[in-house]
């Protein structure tokens, strides 16, 4: 099949998306009763409340056939008796209602509860990632997440809200249907039976090939999706580059096999149905001819009543709900199977910095740090930092520079305990990074970056962001310290006006004075400054920096940038390449010195006059 | 039905599909209320009048009859989700390729996440109605009129009896249809807002962390997640108050029935197969008035679906290209002459009498803050947009005059924003010219400075892009489109910030590899750099869509004005600081 695919259409080499293929996992009981353990919490109300509900309708749905079949035929209609009839009428008219009783709360309960379990284990989804490291992010595209967090939990939804109560109503049904048929009339029953096994094969066998063909379907479809999506996104390359006409031929590829696998999916789905009522009349014909011929031959003589006959009608005609249901729980289950192993994946995986057991909150502190013999790797073999050994005092800037990958944004990483050295410590007034609360140490550190998030809402909450718990009054006065102030009240709703992330509403700079804000409002005692200026236009880029000498004043501040300006100021510069620190020191003691860091200064004059 | 009736041609056409589902629709609803009729006259004919040897025949009978709804019903569905999803697949395509005809100026006001539902909700719901939704209203009108016939040739009081029924179910799935759908939409909406809420948490993790708000994070997640519990639980505590009562005004008619029913078996005014033939046919109409609501809102979707799709297909194309339209080949000699544009109506102009000349093998320099006007310029050239007023000549013709493809295959473009595609880094390279060689990829990923880092990637050349993909830094992506623009071999380059995200060095070098490339072809740099602009032959100077400036570096330097105040910010003190050294 994909051989065909890719031979057809040679086009279809032009782009790649990647989709799930794995939708159905084998059955797992460990990680079955995981899950089931999300339930805990309601066993004692929802779940026994739902489950009582449940059985109190089924109850009724089983009894009134043989009401109606046995005692009104046999007995009522049978004997002419009319006073009967009308107890008989009463009787099955409350039981009616004693069902929609508890079919109402079984509605009522079984949602509360599904919707209650998905809730928790959503939120417990959430708060975890929200624990693990950078390291976790780094390898994983944020799409992958959003998907586990919202519809992996979603594709369990169905089983704890409906799923596991129907399955015991489904097997309470199915059994009860049995054992009644069985004493009305074995030999009947018996021989309707026949079409159990019938039916369980299409419930089970012949709806897995048909779910299997739509979810090729779903992958198709994905691709499709896909494609869309970016083709949209990407529409002003495509058209720059005059290649329309090629990616309407890739659409068309695409289009073209996702409708023949939906072709092929719709005729198996559409014989679905006629295989179930052939069943069916399978088994309205033995009840025809057996049950005519058990009826002839009279009660008398091993035979039945006409009531019996009535009955096992309504009894054959309620066999395919509980079984067909049972067959979709079964491939539910495979695929909750698929999603919670995801989910697990997720949950399992351990965040690489964590508080100690015994760790203490870190008391407001000074700002000094160090670095004491400091060595860390990403991964195995690369290793981003050689023995690094620095000081940086109490309120004092330090600049960081360097070529991409010498080493800057890991040792800010550091600080702020992203990461956890290898070798070595990293220290904050003398106290060991590793060994007080993250919390406490983050609280204290504010890292401004290059592009600034901007989260839906308003200005006004996006640099409340910064600390939650902020006025108004501080929220505007953080803004005017940066100066960010003039801009947004020049906005049509000010401080309310509603911002998102790919809006157009603030440019580059308004971004980066938001952050300044945000930061401020933080109020942190060490502020890092990662390649914050550097997607801002210079005369922006002037403004700001009066922003930053309001920011950073009294705090120990961090700033890697490669443009002179804003390193020029720094107490202390220290000059990395590969992981090791070449030379440091003021800007005029390293210019006098004539080393790496005068040579990184003098080559960005001449690029301007090489040309 | 305005709506239906133009997207006609993308259904119609299929007719014979839906005629055939109908067709064969008749035979299964017929079929259906067969099943009662068998069970009658086995209870009446055979057992009471006990007629043995009419049973072989009714089996039969019923197997043959059954054999033949099976036989229809696949037909009936099949070619009706033919139906849909041929008219679907028209449809898509349409679309598809109106998409890529639209200009710039229609996505400028467009929201991916927007097309995106026209693409695959809107026309989801189109397909679901006239897959299912015409042939289901006809199956229940069908189903109901064939049963009432039935039950009214058994007995009349009966049938009135059940007719009494309905309007009290048609009251409640009405009642239940009007509060369901909201509800419906509210969970969506919610579900739409908590994965909102989740993307921007995940999109901006790298700022959640450094300001150390996990908490606050996650209290906000928590109130959504119960927004979308509890919208969640509105749509259920409704159904929990409608379904049961639906259901049992169902059941209430059975009582009913058996009733009544019972009375006029006891009396023979009814006989007893028909008592039992009712039981079934009630449910025949019940089941098909409670799900009518949902057609009818399946119709309305349809519509509302059928409306937003229309808007897309009818959208206007701003930029078309001219009968007479001329293939040929362009050297790169650009001029504008007196150039206005206006993006909006009524908004301010973007550009204002925009007159150069920029003959070929030249180099145009644009500088200016962010929304001069600098990147409109290089867009009039391929005919992104339109000019408003004025002349945009490629090569002494107005470009309206070319083939769009011709000119825009002399043209490359680097954009702003380095959109890469999910495929590998060579398929990247190579997107404007697929038929490109081995060597020439690799030798235009060497001059953008590109090479040297593709090579460092496990996979090479082959590795992945994308969402899935490999990432790569910014300064990677914007080389990767340098190469990408260099491989048409364009007559005018457009560097638009092409390299700010690189550093200065590599930028020199790429330069100098672009100078090469670019003799006796036309160059424009927009840039915030001075570096990357010095040594343009004619650097423009933009402020709200007008040139304040124009000169050579040498000359713009000297001629105190905004050219000279940048220059003064990024180098000012440059002799002052080298002199500290020695």
């Amino acid at each position: 099949m994909a051989n065909e695919k890719t031979t057809e259409n040679r086009h279809l080499n032009r782009f790649y998306y990647t989709v799930d293929h794995a939708v159905e996992k084998p059955f797992n009981w460990q990680q079955m009763w995981r899950l089931l353990t999300y339930l805990k919490p309601y066993s004692k109300t929802y779940l026994p409340g739902a489950f009582i509900a449940m059985m109190i309708s089924t109850a009724v749905r089983l009894i009134v056939p043989i009401l109606i079949g046995k005692v009104a035929f046999d007995i009522i209609i049978a004997n002419e008796d009319t006073t009967m009839l009308t107890y008989m009428v009463i009787g099955i008219g409350l039981l009616y209602l004693l069902s929609y009783i508890g079919n109402a709360f079984r509605i009522k309960w079984v949602n509360i509860l599904g919707q209650n379990v998905i809730y928790d284990l959503r939120q417990h989804l959430f708060s975890h990632i929200q624990r693990l490291s950078h390291r976790f992010f780094d390898t994983r595209s944020g799409g992958s997440i959003i998907v586990r967090i919202m519809n992996d939990t979603n594709s369990l939804q169905e089983l704890f809200t409906n799923g596991i109560i129907n399955l015991l109503m489904d097997v309470v049904t199915l059994t009860g249907i049995i054992v009644i048929l069985l004493v009305l009339s074995p030999k009947l029953a018996l021989a309707i039976m026949v079409i159990l096994p019938i039916m369980f094969y299409i419930s089970t066998k012949l709806r897995r090939n048909i779910r299997r063909s739509w979810q090729d379907v779903r992958i198709q479809q994905s691709r499709l999706n896909s494609h869309l999506n970016e083709s949209i996104q990407g529409i002003r390359i495509t058209q720059s580059f005059s290649q329309e006409k090629a990616n309407s031929d890739y659409f068309d590829g695409v289009n073209t096999d996702n409708f023949k696998s939906w072709r092929v999916a719709t005729k198996k789905s559409a014989m679905f149905g006629p295989f179930v009522e052939m069943s069916n009349a399978l088994g309205t014909i033995i009840l025809i001819t057996y049950g005519a011929y058990l009826i002839l031959l009279g009660e008398a003589n091993g035979g039945i009543a006409i009531g019996t006959f009535v009955s096992f009608g309504f009894y054959v005609g309620m066999f395919w709900e509980p079984i067909s249901r049972l067959g979709q729980m079964y491939n539910q289950l495979l695929m909750a199977m698929s999603a919670s192993e995801r989910i697990f994946e997720f949950l399992d995986e351990k965040p690489n910095v964590v508080d100690k057991i015994d760790g203490a909150d870190l008391p407001d502190m000074r700002g000094e740090i160090e670095f004491d013999r400091v060595q860390f790797s990403y991964d195995a073999d690369r290793t981003a930092l050689h023995e690094i050994s620095l000081k940086i005092h109490e309120g004092e800037t330090i600049a960081l520079v360097g070529h991409t990958g010498s080493g800057k944004s890991t040792i800010a990483n550091l600080i702020s305990r992203f990461y956890d050295p290898t070798h070595g410590a990293v220290k904050i007034d003398g106290h060991d990074l590793r060994d007080v609360r993250l919390q406490s140490l983050r609280k204290q550190i504010s890292v401004v970056l290059q592009d600034t998030f901007i989260f839906s809402g308003n200005i006004m909450e996006n640099i409340r962001f910064g600390r939650p718990d902020a006025t108004d009054e501080e929220v505007m006065q953080a803004a005017r310290v940066v100066g960010a102030d003039d801009f947004i009240r020049r906005l049509a709703n000010g401080y309310e006006t509603e911002v998102e992330e790919r809006g157009n509403i603030l440019s580059a700079g308004e971004r980066q004075l938001l952050s300044f804000a945000r930061a401020l409002l933080a109020d942190p005692k060490i502020i890092i400054l990662d390649e914050a200026t550097a997607s801002i236009d210079t005369e922006t880029e002037m403004k700001i920096q009066k922003a930053l000498q309001q920011l950073l004043k009294g705090r120990t501040a961090i700033i890697i940038a490669h443009r002179l300006s804003t390193i020029r100021e720094s107490d202390n510069i220290f000059v990395l390449e590969n992981g090791k620190i070449l030379e440091n020191g003021s800007h005029d003691k390293l210019m006098k010195l004539q080393g790496e860091y005068f040579e990184l200064v003098k080559s960005q004059f001449q690029m301007l006059d090489a040309m | 039905m305005g709506t239906f009736k133009k997207l006609k041609q993308f259904y119609w056409p299929y007719r014979k599909y839906l005629f055939t589902s109908i067709f064969f629709l008749f035979f299964v609803v017929a079929i259906t209320v067969v099943y009662p009729i068998v069970l009658q006259l086995t209870i009446d004919e055979v057992v009471l009048q006990e007629r043995y040897s009419l049973i072989p025949y009714i089996a039969i009978g019923f197997f043959l009859i059954m054999l033949l709804k099976a036989i229809a019903s696949f037909f009936h569905q099949y070619m009706g989700d033919l139906f849909g999803i041929t008219a679907v697949y028209r449809l898509r395509e349409a679309l598809y390729e109106k998409l890529q005809v639209l200009s710039f100026k229609y996505y400028d006001n467009a929201r991916t996440g927007d097309l995106m539902s026209r693409k695959t909700t809107d026309v989801e719901g189109f397909r679901n109605f006239i897959s299912f939704g015409i042939s289901d209203l006809i199956e229940i009108t069908l189903l109901i009129v064939f049963s009432l016939g039935v039950m009214f040739y058994y007995s009349m009081p009966l049938a009135l009896i059940t007719m009494a029924a309905m309007p009290f179910l048609a009251i409640v799935v009405y009642k239940f249809d009007k509060r369901v759908h909201p509800a419906f939409r509210g969970i969506r909406k919610s579900f739409g807002r908590l994965n909102t809420r989740v993307q921007e948490n995940i999109s901006g993790m790298n700022t959640v962390k450094s300001l150390s708000k996990e908490d606050f994070e996650v209290g906000r997640f928590s109130d959504s997640n119960d927004n979308y519990r509890q919208n969640y639980l509105l749509t259920s505590s409704i159904w929990a108050k409608y379904f049961p009562v639906m259901e049992f005004i169902g059941n209430i008619c059975v009582v009913l029935l058996l009733a009544y029913g019972g009375f006029l078996v006891i009396n023979d005014d009814l006989s007893l197969g028909a008592l039992v033939a009712f039981f079934s046919l009630v449910w025949y109409i019940m089941g098909p008035l409670m799900n009518l609501g949902f057609v009818i809102n399946m119709f309305s979707q349809a519509k509302a679906s059928g409306e937003r799709l229309l808007e897309v297909l009818e959208a206007n194309e701003d930029v078309k290209e001219n009968e007479d339209a001329i293939d040929a080949a362009i050297s790169g000699h650009v001029t504008f002459k007196d150039v206005t544009l206006t993006y909006i109506d009524n908004d301010d102009k973007a550009l204002k009498n925009i007159t150069f000349d920029a003959p070929p093998g030249s180099v145009i320099g644009l500088s200016g803050a962010t929304g001069s006007g600098k990147t409109s310029i290089t867009q009039l050239i391929p005919r992104f947009y339109e000019a408003e007023k004025g002349a945009v000549l490629v090569d002494g013709r107005p470009v309206s005059d070319y083939k769009l493809k011709t000119l825009r295959k002399h043209i490359g473009f680097v954009l702003q924003e380095s959109f890469l595609f999910s495929t590998t880094i060579r398929e990247n390279i190579r997107y404007g010219n697929p038929e490109l060689s081995e060597e020439a990829i690799i030798d235009a990923a060497k001059r953008a400075q590109a090479h040297d880092f593709i090579m460092e990637m496990p996979m090479g050349y082959d590795t992945m892009l994308g969402e899935r993909g490999m990432g790569l830094s910014g300064g990677q992506k914007q080389r990767i489109a340098i190469a990408r623009a260099i491989c048409i071999n364009p007559s005018i380059l457009v560097l638009d910030d092409a390299t700010s995200a690189v550093d200065m060095e590599t930028e020199f070098k790429i330069q100098r590899a672009l100078k090469e490339v670019m003799k006796g072809r036309t160059t424009f740099i927009i840039a915030h750099r001075i570096s990357s602009l010095k040594h343009a032959d004619e650097i423009l100077v933009l402020e709200e869509g007008e040139i304040v400036e124009r000169g050579t570096h040498d000359e713009l330097v000297q001629h105190n004005g905004p050219y000279e105040r940048i220059y003064n910010i990024q180098y000012q003190d440059r002799e002052q600081i080298m002199d500290t050294a020695t």
